[in-house]
């Protein structure tokens, strides 16, 4: 039954607004943790009831048939665990109750717009989840009503209306070529028109438009705004997933499932991936905001699953899709802590603080790993994920990009290195004297990410077979 | 396509223009009704009376409304604000219709170069487009009703009295 991930949390916001608003709000927290927590154990244990897309009684209802594969499985549980992440955030950092109220709503929505989107085989309803998606960010960017949170969901809006006019141009081109919208349908008129410049437009088009929901360099310009300036629980679920279902994932989809790998298409994906890396990690040296270093940094690690994915073999595909994994974990524990540091410190200006470790044990400590998995240090999962794309790309002959991701991967050392040393170590800064640790959940949640990334790394083996396996097999297909 | 259809395209986009870069609010609220106005000509044109209808009533008349009720609500800028305003946006944008123009030239010099091959497979829709986007799957429209409720959370976070943030 896939589809109760989208009903579900529908049902959710019903009785929180029908029932629990009237009786009492704090409720809400503990009902959508239950709900996310829920979804979390039934994902990782791939339940057979929950995952038989054939099924499902709401299919009729509905009239589609929604599908789970291994890369649906893996954005699946990245969903839940950052939506979690970003739940127990908002309870210690958004102190009205009414605001926090409001935010859970909006989670849940989106959500249910993440979920659509990856349950979906059909690419006007992706485009209408990615508009679900979209739309709640925006309002969750701007949700304090700021001079600088509202810029950044301004340019976030501007920036997603362009990436909506090209795709929904693409799609009803693709729509008048291909006789339907069903990923079948449009992978069998490319296939029956490969060389029609129409249809090849089209389909650049959408990828374009999927670049800039991805937020790669050149259409980078919203991101790190909107990261910095949203409420740290957004950021959390920004950084953390939103980004990466809309652009990423929906990029991984459509080439692998409908597109296909053509010479063309990887080659600019290449290059694009790479300019990320690379521009992301030099902009995220320059950085003294804490928030704005890491959005700098997301670009970069975009940029590596992108490199993975441009290398179009199954050995590429099933390291950026553990990438993708990777990053949602460790950028979701990285701007968890910076959310702790700004909660605390009252400022995330690296300048201004320093020497935090020494009041904060959990979140420096924490923070150590978070920052160790994104520079690619062995054993933790982070290494293992661009290990395997640096070898699909070498073996793929694409060594220049091979040399490029290793190269952005030093710098990407050195800037969080530079971060963890003035925000974490060194001595503290005065003013800091009374910081401590925000609260029980935040290390909760800090810890439980630090040990999936830990746990991800010692168990490379196990968790790497459970995404190549099903990812070599789709390929076959 | 007739030559009516032709200056209603131009209209369309000197209106989007407009509305875009008009020195007044007001005058930028008509400019983006006359592009509704265009968009319910075209599809009244295309067999859509319904969508027309619905354009024409929601889009350029009950919009326009608000934003005009909004417009009169607040402070209009005085003529130096508006001067500044113009100068300020000419040194920011000034450079996009030579980037227009020059985007022009290279694609039609790509286009006399290499001619688009517009050919595709016979693939008739059946249904008709309406079928596939509207009744084809129930799924487009509970993701349409999600939009709709992040818009009222929406409406009732971004509008509500007290901003909680600093300016």
């Amino acid at each position: 039954m896939p589809s109760l991930l989208i009903l579900v949390p529908l049902v959710g916001i019903l009785v929180l607004n029908f029932l629990f608003k009237f009786v009492v709000r704090r409720a809400a927290f503990w009902f959508a943790l239950a709900l996310f927590a829920t979804q979390v154990i039934i994902t990782f244990l791939h339940a057979p009831f929950f995952y038989a897309g054939n099924a499902d009684r709401f299919n009729p209802f509905f009239k589609v048939v929604f599908n789970i594969d291994g890369i649906s499985f893996v954005a699946l549980l990245c969903i839940e665990i950052v939506c979690l992440a970003s739940l127990v955030v908002a309870r210690y950092t958004l102190h009205d109750l009414s605001q926090r109220f409001n935010f859970t709503n909006l989670l849940l929505i989106s959500s249910i717009g993440m979920n659509g989107l990856v349950l979906t085989s059909d690419i006007f309803s992706l485009y209408v989840f990615l508009e679900v998606a979209a739309v709640s960010s925006f309002i969750m960017i701007a949700f304090r009503r700021g001079k600088r949170s509202l810029e950044g969901a301004f340019k976030y809006i501007i920036l997603s209306a362009v990436a909506t006019v090209l795709m929904l141009a693409a799609i009803a081109i693709l729509l008048l070529a291909c006789s339907d919208t069903s990923f079948a349908a449009i992978r069998q008129g490319i296939g029956q028109s490969p060389e029609s410049n129409i249809i090849l437009f089209s389909v650049g088009m959408f990828i374009s438009g999927l670049f800039i929901k991805a937020g790669l360099v050149p259409f980078h310009a919203w991101l790190p705004d909107a990261y910095s300036a949203a409420p740290d629980a957004v950021s959390v679920l920004l950084a953390g997933i939103v980004t990466k279902a809309c652009g990423v994932y929906t990029l991984i989809r459509l080439v692998v499932s409908v597109f296909g790998f053509r010479p063309g298409l990887s080659q600019v994906i290449l290059l694009l991936g790479a300019v990320s890396v690379l521009v992301g990690a030099l902009a995220a040296l320059g950085q003294n905001d804490f928030k704005r270093m890491l959005a700098y940094s997301s670009i970069s690690q975009i940029g590596y699953i992108v490199l993975g994915l441009g290398s179009g073999t199954a050995l590429g595909l099933a390291g950026a899709v553990f990438h993708f994994f990777n990053h949602a974990i460790f950028k979701s524990l990285l701007f968890v802590n910076a959310a702790a540091v700004a909660e605390e410190a009252h400022t995330t200006d690296m300048d201004k603080i320093g020497g935090l470790s020494s009041r904060m044990p959990v979140t420096g400590s924490t923070s150590v790993i978070g920052f160790l998995s994104a520079a690619g240090i062995p054993p933790l999962a982070g290494f293992w994920s661009k290990l395997v794309i640096i070898i699909a790309l070498w073996k793929a002959g694409d060594i220049a990009y091979a040399v490029i991701a290793v190269l952005a991967s030093i710098l990407t050392l050195s800037y969080l290195l530079s971060m963890q040393r003035r925000v974490f170590f060194g001595r503290l800064k005065q003013g800091l004297e009374d910081t401590r640790e925000v609260g029980p959940g935040f290390s909760f949640i800090s810890v439980l990410l630090a040990l999936i990334i830990i746990a991800c790394g010692l168990l490379f083996p196990m968790v790497f077979n459970a995404i190549y396996a099903p990812i070599k097999q789709i390929l076959i297909q | 396509m007739t030559n009516l259809d032709l200056i209603l395209l131009i209209l369309m986009v000197v209106a989007a223009v407009w509305a875009v870069m008009a020195r007044s609010l007001l005058k930028a609220a008509i400019g983006l009704a006359i592009v509704s106005i265009v968009i319910t000509i075209f599809m009244f044109e295309f067999s859509s009376p319904l969508a027309a209808v619905f354009e024409l009533s929601v889009c350029s008349g009950l919009i326009t409304v608000i934003f005009l009720s909004t417009i009169g609500l607040t402070r209009p800028l005085s003529h130096k604000e508006l001067l500044a305003l113009a100068r300020d946006r000419g040194r920011r944008y000034g450079f996009l219709p030579l980037l227009v123009i020059a985007c022009g030239a290279v694609l039609a010099f790509l286009l006399l170069k290499m001619p688009l091959d517009l050919e595709v497979a016979k693939n008739t829709i059946v249904a008709g487009a309406r079928e596939v986007l509207w009744n084809a799957r129930h799924l487009d429209l509970f993701g349409q009703i999600m939009i709709l409720l992040a818009g009222v959370f929406g409406a009732v976070l971004l509008f509500r009295e007290n901003s909680t943030d600093e300016w």
